[in-house]
């Protein structure tokens, strides 16, 4: 796996651990098991989704409609679940999911439509459809696991945590020790040297999406399982905060650059930041003012290390 | 200057008419006096919007903080006007803005950070701001006299579609008369280039940040005089919109391509056929999704004519 | 009495990291004169037209203009001294009007404080520049509706209509018809007889007595002498350009095997005309042309970056007709692109991923790839290529341009390609560099390889080649054996000079 972003690398775990430190001595609350399975809790989603965009930036595009395709994922998952089951449920989500993504990329890859054009109506597509779906009604009824999956615990471990990180362990293996990931690399980084090295770009490009859009079936079911219903709104304002942690985490938005334990902990940051800040009584409002201000901060500080472009 | 215009924009106002004559078939409604003014009164906050993004967009960036900015606007100066009365609490909405695109501006400019990046920041601090400012709550008890500047008429007109029409002359005279505004498209259209001619880059570049602020400053002060009130939720999701309204028109979103009379038909386009839909009662779901339909589908009719050409 | 000089430039030194590009160069103008500037690629043309234009700073010398020392600080400093330049890569913008790039950036104003732009003025002006041009090209249409021939001769305009008093022009010929050809000439000539100084950087050597008056070779980032343009002795300039004997003695003699790659009948609309070609193993051919023959666009179109209109490509025997670059890959085909950081490298990424791009359908079971195995064959590439890297986990954006160029190789090394097409092998590679590239194509020839160079350096294509194949707008005009081969006359083919005897046709 290539060593890109260097600095960055060491940078996060150890602002990570200081945010901790810190956060742990102004409020001993901040250290206890229950409010660190909240962390878990809080960041398994956006992981998942933030692993979701990694692989559509890390291969030269972007993906604006991840939200929306939760909210249609997770609706129909939990229609089909209510009449059937869990795990129809569960296939019904990932499907879904991969079949927008398939659309995605199909215009991306064939059409080479812009990504953030054709995701933006996307967006607005999925999103109209979950509603329509629901007639803008929560789905009810669902069978249990789905909340067992929500809120049980294993060991200390919060069961939805354990889910993401089977998803982003799989997603880190997919980028860094398989073919496909070395390809979808080399295609962020450099599409014209990779098609002409006779790397199958189209097909890739396409796959991305397709990957993305599976990801955000499975958001689709955390989702689910953690408000324990389906939810035509579930995921709104998604896309934009997994960019915002992908980028945090090293991965650059001129593609081919970053690594996923850097968004592993771009997520974590936001995840202990956002608990932390609510802990010692800063109100949400807040709190998203200097996520927004320290976002930029980061990434300023990651460009100036670098040479330009 | 003559232009050859994409052929998207060359159909729009073909498309335009063949839909306005459908919707006038199936509700007649859809013609009537009432009924127009009603739709100019609600384009107007898109409208001012969509020049602010075009601004972004031809010069290569992009601006997705316009909807947060209206939101803060929103509160600042409704607050304003509670305090200090209406013309300073308009004044501070519409310099609110300016402030904000100049902090844009020079992130992208200043700091080369990502236009993308930087106004994703923006957006979250700004929101949070708003929020912040007033606990969530709405700003109540605004003067009568401040709902005439969105509810009021100017003879025939509403308020806010005169307002927004002198903001597409403006726009146009700028981008189309005005130095500024054609180094503003020089440097998207080749920033080197533009470099070597001895045009100022990044001064242009931090312009038109700041006019797109501006811009979305002076929207959010329409509608909230529209709403009465100052509200720090509104504006969401209208970044997109301004987005896929100045890309419709035929900007390019790599910079130096756009016109303000595209954009002018974007919103129009966006505006009648949401308008319409309402009026033979498709549901604002469906609304959503025949939207992004339709932007699809027109990106990719006009990547597959250039195909051809 | 003295002579007046327009432009004197003394003792111009300039180094970059790891190469001097200039050294104590001295070069002059004077008005109303055209000085033909001419050397092999990485000379320091280029570069000493970069200084004078203000895009760099000399380490050592002076400019003067009008006998005043000067320092071109800046682009826009250049266009102020009356410097006018009209670069290789066009900075027309295609979304503006003519008369707008034309203007750029200094856009005719009424009331200067608004800076409302007076069209009407500006489409007047652009007018008479043109006019004064003889161009009939609409002032008011889009740059990027121009043809390329049309869009140079608007950069001519745009560095014109500065009243610049020094014109420099850097390969303006290369990309047009003979007709456009003589169409700039005679404008050129005019702006010679109203007192503008001319620099002309060609390599279009033919063109040096019709329109030059006096000619300076460069070679190695050294003047080596300057002669009038009339009656000029064509064979003397290009041994003082190549600066070494003709013929290279060192070349030995292969076995050539069955054929590797072969074309039939390639035909792309406007760029390739019935092209055919034959390479065999354990051969290397060149393909000699100008600037603008369509080479770069052979090895494009064969290895199947862009799409055909006709014709056939035979990779070790199999017939493609419809080539990809996937399949001629997997046939075993490489192309080592002209600009190797913009097509053939991952700049981002470390040597070894770069070295395995080509070859990960190996390198894996069941999708996992197969790291250690990757490392140990890219060490191997490595050592056997001699790259200079400290390991193979280093960006390639770091190495130089030398070694870059062997990571390329290393790919295809890898890839166990049977046929290689070279294009500008040794473009911004040092000169010891140079000799390592050279042997390793002669040793992977020795190997059973099928090799194309494409290359402008003519003393190169004669060092390795077995045969030369010269192109000419699109087509193969002409083939010289390794026998018969000189410069002249490849030269002669590429200009399509009544000189070329020896006829067009296969091996």
């Amino acid at each position: 796996m290539a060593v890109r972003g260097g600095a960055r690398l060491w940078g996060l775990p150890l602002v990570a651990l200081l945010l901790c430190l810190v956060f742990g001595l102004m409020d001993p609350r901040f250290a206890s098991l229950s409010n660190a399975q909240n962390i878990l809790r809080q960041s398994s989603i956006l992981l998942v989704v933030a692993l979701a965009q990694t692989f559509v930036i890390l291969s030269g595009g972007l993906d604006l409609s991840i939200g929306s395709v939760i909210g249609v994922a997770n609706v129909l998952g939990a229609m089909v679940a209510v009449a059937h089951g869990f795990l129809p449920g569960v296939l019904t989500m990932l499907a879904v999911g991969a079949a927008c993504g398939a659309v995605n990329g199909g215009l991306v890859a064939l059409f080479r439509v812009s990504p953030l054009i054709v995701t933006l109506g996307m967006l607005s597509l999925a999103r109209g459809a979950a509603l329509i779906i629901t007639d803008g009604m929560t789905v009810g009824g669902l069978p249990k696991t789905f909340v067992a999956l929500g809120w049980e615990t294993l060991g200390p471990i919060p069961v939805i945590a354990i889910l993401a990180a089977a998803g982003f362990l799989f997603g880190w293996v997919l980028l860094g020790r398989t073919v496909a990931g070395r390809y979808w690399y080399h295609i962020g980084g450099n599409e014209e040297a990779a098609r002409l090295s006779g790397v199958p770009v189209r097909h890739y490009k396409l796959l991305a999406f397709l990957m993305s859009g599976a990801l955000a079936g499975l958001a689709a079911l955390l989702h689910t399982a953690r408000s324990a219903s389906g939810h035509p709104l579930a995921g709104v304002g998604l896309e934009l905060s997994s960019i915002a942690a992908s980028v945090l985490g090293g991965i650059s938005l001129r593609g081919g650059e970053g690594r996923p334990v850097g968004v592993l902990f771009g997520v974590l940051i936001f995840a202990i930041l956002g608990n932390g800040l609510t802990l010692l009584g800063f109100s949400s409002y807040l709190q998203l003012m200097i996520m927004g201000a320290i976002f930029i901060a980061a990434v300023w500080l990651d460009l100036r290390s670098q040479p330009p472009a | 200057m003559a232009r050859a215009a994409p052929f998207r924009v060359q159909i729009l106002p073909v498309v335009l008419l063949a839909m306005g004559s459908v919707f006038a078939l199936m509700e007649p409604r859809f013609v009537s006096a009432e009924n127009l003014t009603n739709v100019a009164r609600q384009l107007s906050v898109l409208a001012i919007l969509a020049c602010g993004q075009l601004f972004a967009i031809v010069s290569g960036g992009i601006d997705l903080s316009p909807g947060s900015i209206i939101g803060l606007v929103s509160v600042v100066s409704t607050l304003m006007i509670v305090e200090h009365g209406i013309a300073p609490g308009i004044a501070a909405g519409v310099g609110m803005g300016g402030l904000l695109g100049v902090v844009n501006g020079a992130m992208v400019a200043g700091l080369r950070i990502p236009p993308m990046i930087a106004t994703l920041g923006m957006l979250y601090f700004a929101r949070g701001a708003a929020f912040a400012l007033t606990g969530g709550m709405p700003v109540e008890r605004v003067p009568q006299a401040f709902a005439l500047l969105g509810k009021g008429s100017v003879g025939p007109l509403p308020v806010p579609a005169v307002i927004a029409g002198a903001v597409f002359l403006a726009s146009h005279v700028v981008l189309a008369r005005l130095r500024i505004g054609r180094y503003i498209l020089a440097v998207g259209a080749g920033e080197e280039s533009a470099r070597l001619a001895g045009i100022p880059t990044r001064f242009c570049k931090a312009a038109a940040y700041v006019l797109a602020g501006f811009l979305a400053g002076l929207a959010g002060v329409v509608l909230s005089a529209r709403m009465g009130s100052g509200q720090p939720a509104i504006g969401e999701g209208l970044e997109f919109e301004s987005i896929a309204a100045a890309v419709l028109g035929g900007a390019k979103l790599g910079g130096g391509e756009g016109r303000v009379l595209g954009t002018v038909f974007g919103v129009l386009f966006l505006a009648l056929l949401g308008n319409g839909l309402n009026l033979v009662r498709v549901s604002s779901f469906t609304q959503m999704l025949v939207i992004g339909a339709v932007l699809i589908v027109a990106i990719v009719a006009d990547r597959l004519r250039q195909g051809w050409r | 009495m003295t002579e007046y000089f327009l432009l004197e430039m003394r003792a111009i030194t300039k180094r970059f990291p790891g190469v001097v590009a200039l050294e104590g160069v001295d070069f002059d103008l004077k008005p109303g004169e055209v000085h033909v500037l001419v050397g092999e690629n990485g000379a320091g043309k280029s570069t000493l037209m970069k200084i004078l234009s203000g895009a760099y700073q000399p380490d050592a010398g002076e400019v003067r203009l009008d006998g005043r020392v000067v320092r071109v600080g800046s682009p826009r400093a250049a266009i102020a001294l009356g410097i006018g330049t009209i670069y290789q890569e066009f900075t027309l913008l295609p979304p503006f009007s003519v008369a707008e790039n034309i203007f750029l950036g200094r856009e005719p104003s009424g009331r200067r404080w608004l800076g409302v732009v007076d069209f009407d003025r500006m489409l007047r002006e652009a007018r008479a520049v043109l006019d004064l041009l003889g161009l009939p090209i609409d002032p008011a249409m889009p740059a990027g509706a121009l043809s390329v021939a049309q869009q140079q001769l608007v950069e001519v305009a745009k560095a014109i209509s500065t009243k610049a008093r020094l014109l420099i022009f850097d390969e303006p010929t290369a990309a047009l018809a003979d007709r456009e050809v003589r169409h700039l000439f005679g404008l050129i000539r005019r702006l010679r007889d109203q007192g503008v100084g001319v620099v002309y950087i060609s390599h279009r050597l033919g063109e040096i007595p019709d329109i030059g008056d006096r000619v300076t070779v460069l070679r190695d980032g050294r003047r080596i002498g300057t002669w009038p343009a009339r009656d000029l002795d064509m064979g003397g300039l290009v041994r003082a350009m190549a600066g070494r004997e003709i013929r290279e003695v060192q070349h030995r003699s292969r076995l050539r095997g069955a054929e590797v790659l072969g074309v039939r009948g390639l035909v792309r609309r406007g760029v390739l005309d019935d092209v055919d070609l034959t390479v065999h193993e354990g051969e290397v051919v060149g393909l000699a042309g100008l600037v603008g023959s369509g080479r770069t666009e052979l090895a494009r179109a064969i290895v199947g970056a862009d799409p055909l209109d006709g014709g056939v490509v035979r990779i070790a025997g199999e017939e493609i007709r419809r080539p990809s670059c996937r399949l001629s890959v997997r046939r075993g085909l490489g192309l080592l692109p002209e600009d190797r950081k913009l097509h053939g490298l991952v700049l981002v990424a470390p040597v070894r991923e770069n070295i395995s791009l080509a070859s990960l359908s190996r390198l894996h079971r069941w999708g996992w790839l197969r790291r250690g195995e990757e490392r140990r064959l890219a060490a191997t590439q490595v050592a056997h290529l001699r790259i200079r890297t400290p390991d193979v986990e280093r960006r390639v954006r770091f190495l130089s341009g030398g070694n870059q160029q062997k990571v390329v190789l290393a790919k295809w090394l890898c890839s166990r390609a049977r046929a290689l097409i070279f294009d500008e092998p040794t473009r911004g590679i040092d000169v010891g560099a140079k000799a390592e590239i050279y042997d390793l194509i002669e040793s992977l020839a020795d190997g059973g390889a099928g090799i194309l160079v494409i290359s402008s350096d003519l003393p190169e294509l004669l060092r390795l080649c077995d045969r030369i194949l010269v192109m000419r707008r699109g087509r193969i005009v002409g083939e010289v054996g390794r026998d018969e081969a000189t410069q002249e006359k490849i030269l002669a083919y590429a200009f399509g000079a009544p000189a070329a005897s020896a006829p067009a046709g296969t091996a």
